[in-house]
């Protein structure tokens, strides 16, 4: 198909891959920086009869209603950030007991508690493991608008085709800017299927009477998503095969380290990026290539080290190399703060 | 001779797990009739809480949900809006509804939503081995009220609650196990209400012989004696 720009926000694109991707539901409860996608579902769902809408009491509900819609066999979904994402993950859990394509895109804003409105990296731990979670979820990490626009596309053809929660980790940055994207890149989206009401009766439980109930059901839940990651995992390694140094970054900040790298190695410096696309599962052998020539590892994240601790786990026997931290919780990261960086420890 | 189950009921998981004696297999047992005389069960969503409803799971031969604490209403509300033809029931205790479920139940009866919820009263968390409730009432001792001193004074009268801000269209009534006949007629009603388009909500109110340490006749004098308080009858016609 021949590639069509368009000029659009990160709300926009979101909310044009979800309709595409074919989500027909929404519930949610407005919070900044995702209220804006939450609008706009709520303006084409005024327009078009076959798009649900509802504004619940609190995320938990959102949640709860979204696990609703998804037995009814309704492409549902949700967005939200910051505290809502706490909240939320109380239903969240809930679908992973019972693997449902749950899918909810949460746009990072700073933390702990109320923090600031726009931008952060710091809902990684909460994305990955928030809850009473044994992390049975796939959270990606789009770094640009375009990717954005693809992987929200992708994330509901995950959820539907792996029967997993499914979590699009962005931020207020991604979403409020206007960029050009290719709108030619649509995905085939995966069919729905009703759950409940289809077939044979289901009766679906959380609560188990006895630990190796509870175990039992537990293994399955592990050895499915143990298969469905090797499809899954994603990971973007930019000139990482000679490099001396690695950048490790994510996200927006991982765009930044991509500018950074390129412009880096027109001055001849050996630098590499390594970003991780689906942040669970984590691509541990991605990880673990692109540091074989590594001296030095810098890790750049806007938060505290959620992700670094990510890094250092996965690196702990594949490397030797020394850990240089750009740790900025709560705020951005720039191209040319990361080119600094490198320039001061090559 | 074998026990008659109405036909949506699922002997393979009979006998229940509830207690002897207790007042959720009456309720469930009654609404199990009234969907088969209804005979909505094929189109038929059943949603339990966690509490002693918890049990009730795998109760029914119907697509069920067991959802979290407090939570039946909103996941009821969902499926009923993606759903619009099914018949969505949910069920939850006074801790469930009127504790850490009281918003989502009241914003459910605010914007009307067409679903039928179920709230059983036994004015205790029964489950968790009888804390204090919304619903107890003064000098009621408690695992967490052990000298019957809390600082409320009145009892949280969920379908009188309800109605402040309920749509004058909803369905609001509070029934006892006591009077299984008029409890039924609620039951259906509140189905019927759901299929008008319209949010219903019956509050029964039950016993709980385990945590309240009655014997049955103890439990109806108990019961009786609630009901000075909880008054049966219609809320919201
Ligand atoms: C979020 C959460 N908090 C606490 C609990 C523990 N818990 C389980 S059942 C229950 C109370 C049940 O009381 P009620 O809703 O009145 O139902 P009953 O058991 O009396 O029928 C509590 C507090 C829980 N499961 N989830
Ligand atoms: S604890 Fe009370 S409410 Fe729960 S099953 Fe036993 S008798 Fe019934």
């Amino acid at each position: 198909m021949a590639v069509k720009k368009e000029l659009l926000t990160g709300n926009d694109v979101v909310l044009k891959a979800a309709l595409l991707a074919g989500a027909e539901y929404f519930a949610g409860y407005p919070i900044t920086p995702s209220t804006e996608i939450m609008n706009g579902w709520a303006k084409e769902a005024a327009d078009n009869p076959k798009l649900l809408f509802l504004q619940t009491e609190d995320e938990t509900s959102a949640g709860m209603a979204v696990i609703g819609g998804l037995l009814a066999g309704k492409k549902t979904w949700t967005v939200t950030s910051g505290v809502g994402h706490i909240l939320i993950q109380d239903p969240l859990v809930l679908a992973e007991t019972l693997s449902l394509p749950f899918v909810m895109y949460v746009g990072q804003r700073g933390g702990p508690s109320t923090g600031t409105v726009i931008y952060s990296q710091q809902e990684l731990n909460l994305a990955r493991y928030g809850g009473n979670s044994e992390g049975l979820r796939v959270v990606y990490a789009p770094s640009n608008i375009q990717e954005l626009f693809e992987i929200t596309q992708k994330a509901f053809n995950t959820a539907w085709r792996y029967r997993l929660p499914t979590i699009i980790l962005g931020d207020g940055y991604l979403t409020k800017t206007l960029s050009p994207v290719d709108t030619s890149r649509v995905i085939p989206a995966e069919k729905a299927e009703a759950i409940f009401l289809n077939k044979d009766v289901k009766n679906l439980r959380n609560c188990f009477s006895r630990e190796d109930e509870l175990a039992e059901h537990l293994n399955i839940l592990f050895a499915k998503y143990a298969a469905a990651s090797r499809q899954i995992v994603e990971s973007e390694s930019y000139k990482t095969n000679d490099a001396k140094i690695v950048i490790f970054a994510w996200g927006t900040v991982g765009f930044a380290a991509k500018v950074a790298v390129a412009n880096l190695r027109k001055q001849n410096k050996r630098v590499g990026l390594f970003r991780p696309i689906t942040m669970r599962p984590f691509d541990d052998r991605g990880a673990i290539k692109a540091v074989q020539k590594a001296d030095k590892i810098l890790i750049a994240e806007s938060s505290g080290g959620q992700f670094g601790r990510i890094v250092r786990e996965t690196l702990t026997q594949a490397t030797d190399a020394e850990y240089v931290r750009l740790y900025k919780p709560a705020e951005g990261i720039t191209s040319e703060e990361i080119e600094a960086k490198i320039k001061e420890i090559y | 001779m074998e026990p008659r189950y109405p036909k949506c009921l699922d002997p393979k998981t009979k006998p229940s797990n509830f207690c002897p004696g207790c007042g959720y297999g009456i309720i469930l047992k009654t609404l199990g009739q009234v969907i088969d005389e209804m005979e909505v069960a094929p189109r038929t969503v059943f949603a339990v809480d966690i509490g002693c409803n918890l049990l009730a799971w795998n109760y029914y031969k119907l697509d069920t949900i067991q959802t979290h604490h407090g939570r039946v209403t909103p996941l009821c509300v969902g499926y009923k809006r993606a759903n619009r033809e099914s018949v969505t029931i949910g069920i939850a205790g006074d801790g469930g509804l009127y504790a850490i479920g009281l918003q989502s139940f009241l914003h459910a009866a605010h914007r009307d939503d067409p679903v039928t919820i179920i709230g059983v009263n036994n004015t205790i968390y029964a489950m968790t081995g009888g804390q204090l409730a919304p619903t107890s009432l003064l000098g009621q001792v408690t695992d967490t009220s052990p000298q019957g001193k809390f600082t409320y004074e009145k009892p949280v009268l969920g379908p009188e609650l309800a109605k402040e801000m309920a749509s004058s269209s909803a369905y609001l009534a509070r029934g006892s196990i006591l009077n299984i006949p008029q409890m039924k007629g609620m039951l259906k009603a509140a189905i019927e209400r759901q299929l008008a388009g319209h949010f219903a909500f019956v509050e029964i109110m039950s016993y709980c012989p385990t945590n309240w340490k009655t014997d049955a006749q103890q439990s109806i004098e108990t019961l009786e004696k609630l009901e000075e308080t909880f008054k049966v009858g219609v809320i919201n016609a």
